[in-house]
């Protein structure tokens, strides 16, 4: 027990840690988010044009359309929809064999890493997220919940999203075991992510049989679950079974990540001589 | 050194500097190829959201699909010829913060020219070409009731755009020694721009369309020459002449970066590391 509350203890301070690393780029951040607010303007007129001309398209109306834009932009950075976060440094630490070192460490890897993102997407979500979706929210008619558990339920759906989002990148740096330059997978991970979570256009209006792949997908715990949980569209055991969907994901996928992450290391020792 | 030989110097270097980067780029063709092909492929990824919409919709803002593509292909040929040449400045803010500017500055060759064509990345082309099929498929798939004009004018658009976007490129560089560490603020400029131009200016409100064609005129680049193309009515009640008027505003763009460059080179100081 006592050796587990350690534990807890040390992840949270990597993620508390990673937390005030990306917090110390003001600039940086302010400038993030004067680009998510332009970003959103531009994209919020070109749903509105689209839902002028078919009202209720995908099941949305114009507000929830235009929400749905504002909460794309606050949820960029903080489920990484277009890659950055850990995977470059993780890469990296493979490719000059710095990872001989991490592996020796009294911790796993991969929760390592996890909490380390979760730290990174935290401070996204309040630092990237806050002020687009404000400003949305002012300059735009938007569908916002009412009730304080959707915003709670929304939030769950997030982290889940963020827990996913990391399993995949995490497949996506353990590539560079084998590639040693992972810059390719990363590219077309970033173009997928793009894509199936619904950042260009929500999921729900992609014709047939597309739509519904990309609705089965794991991207599609990114934005499109986490909106439609804000949207009100899961509710009672629609929620339950939206989560285990998410959930399902991220734990296949980390179990993947895992037996990976085993291989890998294995090939390391033998790299090493 | 006069102005003219100071600029003629300058295109020599910028010459010089990206041939050595074509031939360290071909030294490894098959990688080139593929960071060529997911250039493309990524810079695709908008206007296949653009076709989604049109699986659903049959006009955008009162436009057909053709005409859009029209649109989109003149804005992205324009934005990735000056991606190609000017794209790699966006990194002046991280050579200020690491004191590497200062390299460049006891070289005996214009700054501008050195920082624009380090590291040039030919697999921008990518860009350009899905740019110039879009626009091929407007081209062939819009009825346009040509004149000689017309056909003077798309030539004209093509290289006034691209100036005008060179000019944001610089001037966004130029701010980068203000804000070190605010690049994204430039890609709001050019990445934004270029997105909101690949729509049709029916889709935005009226301040915004103001906002682009007298603060930041990039509408310019192609709506005004392009809706004259397609006998469009142009936005805000322009005359029709301001079809034509692209080359000047152009020039006038470049100066202004020019100087802004200038000064902000000036206001440099080094890190002191």
């Amino acid at each position: 027990m006592c050796v587990r509350t350690g534990r807890f203890r040390l992840y949270a301070a990597v993620a508390g840690g990673n937390f005030r690393r990306f917090a110390t780029y003001r600039m940086a951040t302010l400038a993030g988010v004067f680009t998510n607010t332009v970003f959103g303007v531009i994209l919020a007129y070109t749903y509105k044009a689209l839902w002028d001309e078919r009202p209720g398209l995908g099941g949305y109306d114009q507000a929830q359309a235009l929400t749905y834009v504002w909460l794309g932009q606050a949820l960029l950075m903080a489920v990484a929809a277009m890659g950055g976060g850990f995977e470059a440094d993780l890469m990296e630490r493979v490719r000059t064999g710095d990872i001989a070192t991490d592996l020796h460490r009294p911790v796993d890897l991969q929760a390592w890493w996890l909490a380390s993102d979760l730290g990174r997407a935290a401070f996204h979500l309040l630092g990237r997220g806050v002020v687009p979706m404000t400003f949305g929210a002012l300059a735009f008619q938007l569908a916002l919940p009412t009730s304080p558990l959707t915003w709670l339920a929304t939030l769950l759906a997030v982290l889940l999203g963020v827990v996913v989002s990391f399993a995949l990148r995490y497949l996506v740096a353990l590539s560079a075991f084998w590639l040693l330059d992972g810059a390719g997978v990363a590219q077309i991970s970033w173009l997928a992510g793009m894509f199936f979570s619904g950042m260009l256009l929500p999921l729900n209006v992609f014709p047939g049989a597309l739509g519904e792949v990309a609705r089965a997908l794991p991207w599609s715990a990114l934005l499109q679950v986490p909106a439609d949980v804000f949207l009100g569209k899961h509710t009672g055991t629609g929620l339950l079974a939206i989560y285990a969907f998410q959930a399902a994901w991220a734990a296949g996928l980390l179990a993947v990540g895992r037996l990976l992450q085993g291989v890998a290391t294995r090939r390391v020792v033998v790299q090493g001589g | 050194m006069g102005p003219l030989a100071r600029t003629r110097e300058g295109v020599r270097a910028y010459r010089l500097i990206t041939a050595m980067w074509i031939r360290s780029t071909l030294a490894y063709r098959a990688s080139f190829a593929l960071t060529a092909f997911g250039n493309f492929a990524a810079t695709g990824l908008d206007f296949v959201a653009i076709l989604l919409m049109f699986s659903q919709v049959d006009r955008l803002g009162g436009y057909g699909l053709g005409e859009i593509a029209f649109l989109y292909g003149a804005a992205s040929t324009a934005f990735g010829v000056a991606d190609l040449a000017f794209g790699s400045m966006e990194r002046l803010g991280t050579r200020v913060r690491d004191g590497t500017l200062d390299t460049l500055l006891v070289r005996p060759v214009p700054v501008l020219a050195q920082v624009a064509a380090d590291r040039f990345a030919l697999r921008r082309l990518g860009r350009i070409t899905q740019g110039l099929l879009v626009l091929a498929y407007g081209f062939w798939s819009v009825d346009i009731a040509w004149t000689p004009l017309k056909a003077a004018v798309v030539p004209l658009m093509l290289i006034s755009g691209a100036g005008i976007f060179a000019a944001v490129f610089v001037l966004g560089a130029a701010f980068q020694f203000v804000a070190q560490d605010a690049s994204e603020v430039q890609n709001s400029v050019t990445y934004g721009g270029n997105t909101l131009l690949q729509y049709p200016p029916t889709v935005f409100a009226d301040e915004l369309v103001r906002g682009v064609t007298f603060v930041v005129p990039i509408a310019f680049v192609n709506w005004l020459p392009g809706l004259y193309v397609l006998d469009r009515a142009y936005p805000l009640g322009l005359p029709r002449w301001a079809a034509f008027a692209p080359p000047l505003v152009a020039l006038a763009c470049l100066a202004l970066a020019g100087l802004a460059w200038r000064a902000g080179l000036r206001s440099y100081r080094s890190t002191g590391s």
